[in-house]
């Protein structure tokens, strides 16, 4: 566990909206699982935080939720990604990668010197 | 936009809680299930599996308040729990509660009820189009800054400016309305065509009157307001088009004018009539020297301001004053911006008054606050204990906040109602002198108003002893009781108790001050009777215009025949000029020896009175020397005039008047003076000794001038004296009258009694107002003060029981008390009468409220101070008295 990085504030949402429109309608344990894989078990996702997240993606309309059963037929609540939350998706994904850019330009000649 | 969703989707959570929680429940419940089974298809053991998925998940009931927290509004909770909180404690001490919530009723009450009528008056719009634009026009000139303006000026100022939209007079009439069943006076306006366009009113029915029509020597046309057009048509469409008999005389209905139309200006009235200007029937129409009373109204060109007209305004006069030097010499447009005309004289008045109930706010806050800080100081260990079980101390003050609040909003709730209640009984005491009274109400900003102060008074309260627990040690507290910060919590109530007794002072100095002005005003000699003194208007029969001056005077002579054969009228005469407090109206003169000046602003002026003998006794003024006038002084006698001893002193000095003559500018033959009478007060109680113009002349109405007697037929005032009630002699007047020829009326009765009390009506309302805020003050600062003595007993009980047991006096146990209360007192009353001598200032300096008496005016001061001390003694005697009795015994047993 000693490698693993805590979730930056804020970019919570972005990988659930990410991993949505990756993934189609998932649960919430699914989307937790996903987040994990996709940083190469990297990432220490604390799941409990994960549900208030989705909570206020949902408020927000980002996201919407209905229940079904799960590939175990275990009953479970699915979420998916609506039409302003694949916008909003664009949105934060590109001032994310403006964000790392800028940053990366500040870090890069620092180890080169 | 999402954010706006997302909250409003929360507040909806909060009422969902059960469904949404149960929900949660069992996603959490699918994740945890889900979890497990991946664990144990990896090998582990159940149990291990679920210690795990439990591990990463960060706990079940974690998970679930940082989702609640979400769902709902977690402030709002805390809010709602410390309302819930707060209003069990407020249940539970509820003589505190009601206390409170009364005293700020009243005081909010108060606040928002004055606030409406300032709302309604001061801050509304009015209710014109680009009412900014609009001015009213008057002629200044010697004596009157804003006196009437002379027709031919008019017409010459309208043409000739650059700057007005729209220039308009206006002036005041009556008319006799006969063949529409009993003949009646009926109030009309005389206007010009431009008036009804310039406010942008719109005839319900017909039209207006149209360009041109207003000028001399037009049809006779006539349009009638809503209400005669529904008392006297039934509102049938086709009263448009028929003829009103007035004076006489057939005019022609054109239109209506809609009910609610007014201008609350001076110079206007709203009437049953309006009647074209150029149909009024009197010569001096055509003199440029003659203002008769028309003053006008006048929209600015979009753009212009008020200077800029003003100068235009200037040139045109100036221009006109060298073409007609004669007439207009110093005579100038002068323009009052229509806002500032209707409300300048109650504006001082209003903001006097907001002032002082603002105080007496203040003083009930202080209250509220002195009493919650004794009971924080009860609830020092239940602070203390919730201190300790971890809330913080911003979790604390906000949770008395949210009390105080909670006292001051529902006090602001009753005070609301208390207001809509108390704006009528505003407007009821100040029934005709408050301008725009119809726009008074409880409008939206009203409300607004009362929550802003409701929250700003909760604030102010509740704060205090809030703040007391950052101060505090409240560790020391839950040790010790309640006893370690009270040395200090004391001292602040002790500046509470005198800064209110200071404010109170101030409110009284105010009230003070107000009365001793009505004192004064009510020792003003008038110069005349009041008791006893009647005036109504008498309109002959119509069929007595242009009857020739000799069947006139023969009217005159017999209507007051029968009117003094009135049992109980032991005097009467018919006036036809000015009348004291009631109606003005000048002479220009010069002396004997005096060549004649080339114009008026040469000759010197004069009220003028133009009554009968009977004057003298009707209205018991004292004669000074030689004779008054008689009813020998008639058409075929030399002319005869009295003067007063202002009259006397200006123009003759120590010489005797008596026989003296003077040229009066309307005769060209000279009056002598034969008579010499005490001045009458003219302006009102309180003005007239400042007006520039007080010589007073009277002249024999038989001795009017052919053309004048004429306009006497169109209406004059009556003064009768009379040893029955007002009502009874007008009744027995009216059918004297009736009996006489039925097609004339008498109308608009008025006692001088009423007419003098009326120019006192905003004086006495601003002081009833007053004195009732200072009493709430006293009440409220009294109650203050036996409060914080009263607690400062039950402190020292123990201290008082040890003393008396070791012999102490319980007379110096009393002393010891009131000496303790005597002393912020005193404190308070030094503050005050020095806070009290800067604001008396400004109701000086800004008003002319005060009368008679300076701001500063060492009676008033004293004897408020008095007041203030005894009651404050008085407020300390039970509380000394319960000292007194305190059983050392007992109090030694307790400890």
């Amino acid at each position: 566990m000693g490698n693993k990085t805590d979730v930056w504030q804020g970019t919570l949402a972005l990988m659930v909206l990410k991993t949505l429109e990756a993934m189609g309608p998932i649960h919430g344990y699914g989307i937790a699982r996903r987040i994990e894989q996709t940083s190469g078990n990297l990432l220490s996702l604390n799941y409990g935080t994960l549900y208030p997240a989705l909570l206020k993606l949902e408020q927000e309309g980002f996201v919407a939720s209905e229940w079904g059963l799960s590939e175990n037929n275990r009953k479970a609540k699915f979420y998916k990604l609506t039409r302003a939350g694949r916008k909003q998706l664009e949105r934060e994904a590109r001032d994310w990668e403006q964000a790392t850019a800028i940053i990366g330009r500040f870090l890069s000649p620092a180890e080169e010197a | 936009m999402r954010k706006l969703r997302a909250l409003w989707m929360r507040i909806g959570g909060l009422f969902r809680f059960r469904g949404a929680d149960g929900e949660f429940s069992a996603e959490l419940e699918s994740h945890v299930a889900m979890h497990v089974e991946d664990g144990v298809r990896a090998g582990l053991s159940e149990e291990e599996a679920r210690r795990q998925a439990m591990i990463r998940l960060g706990g079940l009931e974690q998970t679930k308040i940082a989702y609640r927290e979400r769902q709902g509004l977690p402030w709002f909770e805390t809010l709602w729990q410390d309302a819930r909180f707060g209003l069990r404690m407020l249940v539970k001490s509820p003589g505190f509660t009601v206390v409170a919530v009364l005293t700020l009723a009243l005081g909010i009450g108060a606040n928002t009820a004055l606030f409406s009528v300032v709302n309604g008056v001061l801050l509304n719009p009015l209710p014109y189009p680009h009412a900014d634009e609009l001015v009213t026009v008057h002629a200044s000139k010697q004596n009157f800054s804003e006196g009437s303006i002379s027709y031919l000026n008019f017409r010459d100022w309208q043409r000739d400016n650059k700057t007005l939209e729209a220039l308009a007079v206006s002036r005041g009439t009556g008319y006799s309305l006969t063949g529409m069943g009993d003949a009646e006076e009926i109030r009309a306006e005389l206007v010009t065509s431009d008036f009804f366009p310039l406010l942008g009113v719109k005839p319900v029915m017909g039209r207006l009157f149209a360009p041109h029509e207003d000028e001399v020597g037009r049809e006779p046309l006539v349009m009638i307001s809503e209400g005669f057009w529904a008392r006297k048509f039934g509102s049938r469409p086709d009263a448009v088009g028929r003829v009103l008999t007035l004076d006489g005389r057939d005019y022609t209905i054109v239109g209506v004018v809609p009910v609610n139309f007014d201008l609350q200006i001076n110079n206007f009235r709203a009437s049953d009539i309006y009647v074209p200007i150029g149909q009024f029937r009197n010569p001096a129409l055509n003199y440029r020297a003659a203002g008769l009373g028309i003053h006008g109204i006048a929209r600015l060109k979009p753009g212009v301001t008020l200077e800029q007209a003003q100068a235009d305004m200037k040139q045109v006069s100036e221009r006109l004053e060298q073409i007609y030097p004669e007439a207009d010499q110093g005579i100038r447009a002068k323009l009052v911006p229509f806002k500032y005309e209707m409300v300048r004289n109650v504006k001082p008045l209003l903001l006097i008054l907001m002032g002082a109930v603002g105080f007496v706010l203040l003083i009930a806050c202080v209250n509220i606050a002195n009493l919650l800080l004794v009971r924080s100081n009860a609830r020092a260990q239940e602070f203390a204990v919730r201190s300790a079980l971890g809330a913080g101390r911003v979790r604390l003050v906000r949770q008395l906040l949210t009390e105080s609040l909670m006292l001051s909003l529902l006090g602001g709730a009753l005070g609301l109602a208390l207001a809509s209640w108390g704006t009528k009984l505003l407007l009821r005491l100040l029934p005709e002198q408050l301008p725009r009274a119809a726009d008074v109400h409880v409008s939206g900003a009203v409300l607004c108003f009362t929550l802003a102060v409701s929250l700003g008074a909760g604030t102010l309260f509740g704060l205090m002893p809030a703040l007391r627990i950052f101060k505090q040690n409240l560790q020391d507290a839950l040790k010790e009781g309640s006893r370690s910060a009270t040395g200090s919590r004391q001292r602040v109530q002790s500046w509470l108790v005198v800064f209110q007794m200071a404010t109170t002072l101030v409110l009284l100095a105010g009230a003070g001050l107000m009365i001793r002005s009505l004192m004064k005003l009510s020792e003003v000699d008038t110069g005349f009777q009041t008791r006893g003194v009647l005036t109504f208007g008498l309109q002959p029969t119509p069929t007595m215009i242009n009857q020739g001056p000799d069947a006139e005077r023969a009217y005159l002579r017999e209507a007051n025949a029968r009117i003094a054969a009135i049992p109980g009228v032991d005097a009467v005469s018919f006036s036809w000029a000015a009348l004291p407090m009631l109606s003005d109206d000048e002479d220009l003169f010069w002396l004997d020896g005096e060549a004649k000046p080339q114009n008026q602003a040469g000759m010197h002026w004069a009220i003028r009175y133009i009554v009968e003998p009977g004057y003298l006794p009707a209205m018991g003024i004292r004669l000074r020397k030689g004779r008054f006038l008689a009813a020998s002084d008639d058409e075929h006698a030399q002319r005869a005039v009295v003067i007063d001893e202002v009259f006397a002193r200006k123009f003759f000095g120590n010489a005797d008047p008596i026989g003296k003559q003077i040229h009066l500018e309307q005769y060209d033959d000279p009056a002598t003076v034969v008579g010499v009478v005490g001045h009458v007060n003219q302006w009102g109680l309180d003005n007239d000794a400042v007006n520039p113009l007080r010589a007073e002349i009277y002249q024999a109405m038989m001795q009017l001038p052919e053309q004048q007697l004429r306009l006497t037929m169109m209406g004059m005032d009556t003064v009768v004296h009379s040893r029955y009630n007002a009502e009874a002699t007008f009744k027995s007047i009216q059918s004297a009258v009736a009996q006489m020829n039925h097609e004339q009326v008498v109308y608009n009765p008025e006692s001088m009694e009423a007419a003098i009390a009326y120019t006192l009506t905003g004086r006495r309302f601003t002081m009833i107002l007053l004195a009732t805020f200072a009493g709430a003050a006293l009440l409220l600062a009294s109650i203050g003060l036996y409060g914080v003595i009263s607690y400062l007993v039950a402190q020292h009980a123990r201290e008082i029981g040890v003393r008396m047991a070791l012999g102490a006096d319980r007379r110096d146990v009393f002393r010891w008390v009131l000496v303790r209360g005597g002393k912020l007192a005193v404190f308070g009353a030094v503050a005050g009468v020095l806070a009290a001598l800067a604001l008396t200032q400004v109701i000086a300096r800004f008003s002319s409220l005060l009368y008679g008496v300076h701001a500063y005016d060492p009676w008033t001061m004293a004897g408020v101070t008095l007041v203030m001390m005894v009651v404050a003694l008085a407020a300390c005697y039970l509380p000394a008295r319960r000292a007194m009795e305190i059983d050392p015994m007992q109090v030694l047993r307790t400890e």
